[in-house]
Parts: C-alpha cells; sequence; structure tokens
C-alpha cells in the first residue's frame, strides 16, 4: 500500500439548509465507504478560503487568496491505495464533482 | 454520528431569527448572511471530520461569535437595533446582550414573533407562508417555488416584497401589540396552508411534502407552547394536523401506490400522533366559538379513532360535516359531505347528493368528483356506468400517481362490468334454455 493525497478544489456552496445537509451526508458516506474498505489513513482538514502568500527571497506577503474560488483547495484527505490508478478510482465516487469541484490525486513520495 | 434529521432546517430558522433581533429587522439581509456563512462553514468542517456531539450548539457559538465580532466591527459604521445600541458599544455589555439572544426561552419567543411579522396583513397569504418558509424554515427560493408549483422568478419577487415590508417595522412584533388577535388568526391561516399544502398538495414530491407538514406541526407546538397564543383554535389547528399526519403511513401501498380511503391499512396509523392531536382537540373545546379547524379536527379524529373502515359512524359524520359547512362552504367540503351521505343513505342517495353539489369552481375539474360517483355507481351495480365516471375522472388526473391510481379503478369496473355480461349471458341463456 502507497500514501496518497487528495486534494478537494472548488465544489462551491450549499444553497439551502437542506442542500447543505445533502452535501454533507453524501461525504460522510463516501468517506465511511474508504474508511471501511481500509483506504483511509487520515480524513484530513478542511482550509480556510483566505491566507497569505509569502514569496521571493525578500519575503514579500500579499493576502490569498491564490486562485480563483473554483481552483481553489478546500481541504484535504490521506489515502491508502496500491497504485496512483486505484487511488483515481477510488475518488470517482468523490460528491465533489456533483458541485463541479475536482479531486487533485497525489502520491506521497517514498524515501 | 449521523447529523439528526432535518438539523439543518430546524436550527436556521433560530439562528436567523436571534441575529435578526440583534440586527434589527431592516438589516434581514445580514441575518441570513451570517447564517448562510455559519452553515456552510458547518458542512466544510463536518463533512470531513465527522458531525461534533452537540451539532445545535456547535452552529449557535458558531452564529453568536460572528455575530459579536460584526458587531465590533460595524460599532461605529452603522446605526444597528436603536434601543441595543447603547449595549453594543460598551465592550462590556456586547457580549452578555448578545449571549442573551441565544437562550433557549428568548429564542422560542422570538421565532414567534418572527412568524407574526411575517404575517403583515399588507401581505398576501401566500407571500406570508413564503416568508415563514424561507425565514423560519431555512426553504430556499427555489424550494419553496417547487413546493407550491410557482415559477421560480415570480417566486423570488414575491419573497423580496415582503422582506422590503418585514424591513419597513425595524423590529420584531412586539406580543403587546393590540394587533395581536387579528395576526393570531393570520399566523394559524399560513400554518394551516403549509400543511395542507403538505398534505393535499397534488404536484410537489412526497418527501416536500412530508417536509411542509413536519414545518407546519413544528411551528403549531411552538405556537401552542406559549401561554398567550395557546387559544381554543391554536389547539384545534393542531389536533387537525395531528390526526391528519398521523394517517399518512397508511395512504400508499408497499409499492408507493395511492390507495383508496377504504383499502388503507389503518394499522400502520402512528398511534403517537392519534393521542397527541386527540389530547389537542380535547384542550380546544373552550371559547364561544368553534372555527373550521375544530370541525375539521373531529373529522380527522372520527376517522383516526375507527380502527376499521366499515365501522365508520356515517351519521355522525355527515352531521360534522354540516357543522363544517356553516363555517367553511369550500365545494371540497361539500363533497366529502355528500360522500358520507351515500355512505350513510346507500349509493343511489349518495349520487343524488353529489349532483346536487352547486357547479363550477374548483370542482369542475377536481378528478375525485367523477371518481366519487364512480364508486357509487359501482357499488349500485351499474359498472358501465362507474367506468364512464372513472374515465372522467382519469382525464383529471393532475399527477402520475393519481393517473395509476384512476387507471386501475377504470381497469376495476371494466372487469366488473364484463362479468355482469357473463352473468347476463348465462341468466339470458338458462332463460331461453328453460
Amino acid at each position: 500500500m502507497s500514501e496518497f493525497i487528495y486534494l478537494y478544489r472548488g465544489g462551491g456552496r450549499p444553497e439551502s439548509p437542506e442542500d447543505g445537509e445533502r452535501v454533507m451526508q453524501a461525504w460522510m458516506t463516501w468517506l465511511q465507504d474508504l474508511a471501511a474498505k481500509g483506504h483511509m489513513k487520515d480524513r484530513g482538514q478542511p482550509l480556510e478560503g483566505e491566507g497569505r502568500v509569502v514569496r521571493g527571497s525578500n519575503g514579500s506577503i500579499s493576502d490569498g487568496p491564490f486562485a480563483e474560488a473554483k481552483d481553489l483547495v478546500g481541504g484535504y484527505s490521506v489515502i491508502e491505495a496500491a497504485d496512483l490508478d486505484q487511488a483515481a478510482q477510488l475518488a470517482r465516487g468523490c460528491p465533489i464533482f456533483e458541485r463541479g469541484g475536482v479531486v487533485e490525486v497525489r502520491p506521497v513520495m517514498k524515501m | 454520528m449521523q447529523p439528526e434529521e432535518r438539523l439543518f432546517r430546524s436550527e436556521w430558522g433560530r439562528l436567523v431569527t436571534a441575529l435578526t433581533r440583534i440586527f434589527g429587522l431592516d438589516n434581514l439581509a445580514i441575518a441570513e448572511d451570517v447564517v448562510q456563512d455559519v452553515f456552510c462553514r458547518a458542512v466544510e468542517v463536518w463533512k470531513l471530520r465527522g458531525v461534533p456531539e452537540n451539532p445545535s450548539a456547535w452552529l449557535m457559538t458558531s452564529a453568536r461569535n460572528r455575530a459579536i465580532d460584526l458587531l465590533r466591527r460595524e460599532r461605529k459604521a452603522r446605526s444597528l437595533v436603536p434601543e441595543l445600541r447603547r449595549q453594543f458599544e460598551s465592550e462590556w455589555t456586547l457580549v452578555p446582550t448578545v449571549a442573551q439572544f441565544f437562550t433557549s426561552g428568548v429564542m422560542e419567543d422570538d421565532q414567534l414573533r418572527m412568524m407574526f411579522s411575517c404575517c403583515d396583513p399588507a401581505l398576501a397569504a401566500q407571500t406570508q407562508v413564503g416568508l415563514i418558509l424561507n425565514l423560519l424554515c431555512g426553504f430556499s427560493v427555489a424550494e419553496i417555488a417547487n413546493a407550491f408549483l410557482t415559477k421560480y422568478k415570480a417566486m423570488e419577487k414575491r419573497i423580496a416584497r415582503g422582506k422590503a415590508a418585514l424591513a419597513d417595522s425595524k423590529t420584531l412584533f412586539d406580543f403587546d401589540d393590540e394587533e395581536l388577535p387579528v395576526r393570531l388568526d393570520a399566523v394559524h391561516r399560513a400554518v394551516y396552508l403549509l400543511f395542507n399544502e403538505g398534505y393535499h398538495s397534488s404536484s410537489a414530491p412526497a418527501a416536500v411534502r412530508m417536509e411542509l407538514c413536519r414545518e407546519a406541526m413544528r411551528l403549531g407546538r411552538l405556537i401552542s407552547g406559549n401561554a398567550q397564543l395557546a387559544t381554543a383554535q391554536t389547539y384545534a389547528l393542531c389536533a387537525l394536523m395531528w390526526l391528519s399526519a398521523a394517517r399518512v403511513p397508511g395512504r400508499m401501498d408497499a409499492a408507493g401506490e395511492l390507495l383508496a380511503f377504504a383499502d388503507q391499512d389503518r394499522t400502520l396509523w402512528d398511534r403517537q400522533l392519534i393521542a397527541e392531536g386527540t389530547a389537542f382537540l380535547e384542550r380546544s373545546a373552550f371559547g364561544p366559538e368553534a372555527s373550521t379547524y375544530h370541525w375539521e379536527a373531529a373529522i380527522a379524529c372520527l376517522h383516526a379513532r375507527t380502527p376499521d373502515w366499515r365501522d365508520t359512524d356515517w351519521g355522525k359524520l355527515v352531521w360534522l360535516y354540516d357543522q363544517l359547512l356553516q363555517v367553511n362552504s369550500s365545494p371540497v367540503v361539500a363533497l366529502n359531505r355528500a360522500i358520507a351521505v351515500g355512505y350513510r343513505d346507500g349509493p343511489r342517495l349518495g349520487i343524488e347528493a353529489i349532483e346536487a353539489i352547486p357547479h363550477g369552481g374548483r370542482l369542475e375539474r377536481y378528478p375525485f368528483l367523477p371518481a366519487a360517483l364512480g364508486e357509487f355507481e359501482l357499488a349500485a351495480g351499474r359498472p358501465q356506468a362507474a367506468r364512464s365516471h372513472f374515465e372522467r375522472a382519469l382525464s383529471l388526473a393532475r399527477t402520475p400517481l393519481e393517473q395509476r391510481f384512476l387507471e386501475r379503478r377504470v381497469l376495476a369496473a371494466a372487469e366488473r362490468s364484463a362479468q355482469s355480461e357473463i352473468v347476463d349471458g348465462v341468466v339470458g341463456a338458462n332463460e331461453r334454455a328453460g
């Protein structure tokens, strides 16, 4: 088994409380399913939309957001899978796609 | 842990109302933005980390903290609710003042006051209901438009107009206002409309309909829990809702198809709701006059407490419908009365009673009028007449569910008619042979 990071990008806001509940339910079901199949290493954390960007040798600091809302990373999880293909396959059930978001799947570098 | 069912919906109204109390009705949009934001954050966090032990408290704390942040920032820029401005200006009083609006008794009262604000007599009844659904029940404009089969744009306009009217009054309705009795009538009507939309609507999807009923009942419970508002009519309205909702589980068969009233499995009815509804009805029996809610509740109670359809006390039912007609002369009530007459006095008199109902209006295109005629013709042994009534009913069906139900009735009449032809044929042959 190798480790992979799922970066959740975009996905929009719920339109109503009912809608929010649906979104949440769908995510929890999907994540529970991954956990039940032994692929969940760490459920990860959600990230704030705001932040700072530090760059250059002079250490200039600017305010986020860093990209358009649709590209913003809203959270991450750590997954275990046999290989990149399987990790990508497992991401296909993610509810983020219903809201136009994407999952970026990145292998954790092995030492 | 799974989130409590409908948690977000009911919390929405509590939080919007508490924040409106703080920011004033003319800043409703701020309150809604804050709550929207709190909910979005909850979804983001909970979907990954799971729902906390006490989600309701989590949401409330989050809303309270955001309100305090906002007030600190806006202290100078904006004149918020005038009578609270002084408390908000000092850091000493800001936090406890805000916190007090998030305590349980205060939140319930404020929701009621919000409900009364929404039932402004200057607004159409539909607008009042739309506002209640939006502000107190957390329905989006799209969801309300869907529930009422209205175009999104029209509903959006209506709600915006309603909110503009609310903004004029700045603060939530005060129960000391002399307008209280008038508004209470309007609140009853709005809750009744909300419930009926869920209970009888022919259009909205079943899940939405149940949701409307549940929300109406939640608001009903809230009203009946306030000593000043718990009038005989309030109890009667609650009784009506509880005793009707109790019978929802029997309305469809295992395949999700509509069942005729006589064919419903009454063991599926919700006994607890029946008991609570009956208790409401008993408490409603005071005061000078019986309202439409009283008689409708009494009718619902008669059905709910009759374990077998065949044991229905039709005489009493006709009498109750007669009383109801005195206060509510709706043509559908008249039709239901005529049907009860038919079961009391036999199908022929039932048909006569239905035909005696003044024509026109809503009944003209109401599929269950010809359907009732069909049932009585069938009972009277005239399957061919029954069939043509059912076919007429079928042509008026408003939903696929009604359509399939009426198709089955057409088929039943056709089968019966074929059987009677065989019997006629056999009898005829025997007569000729004899």
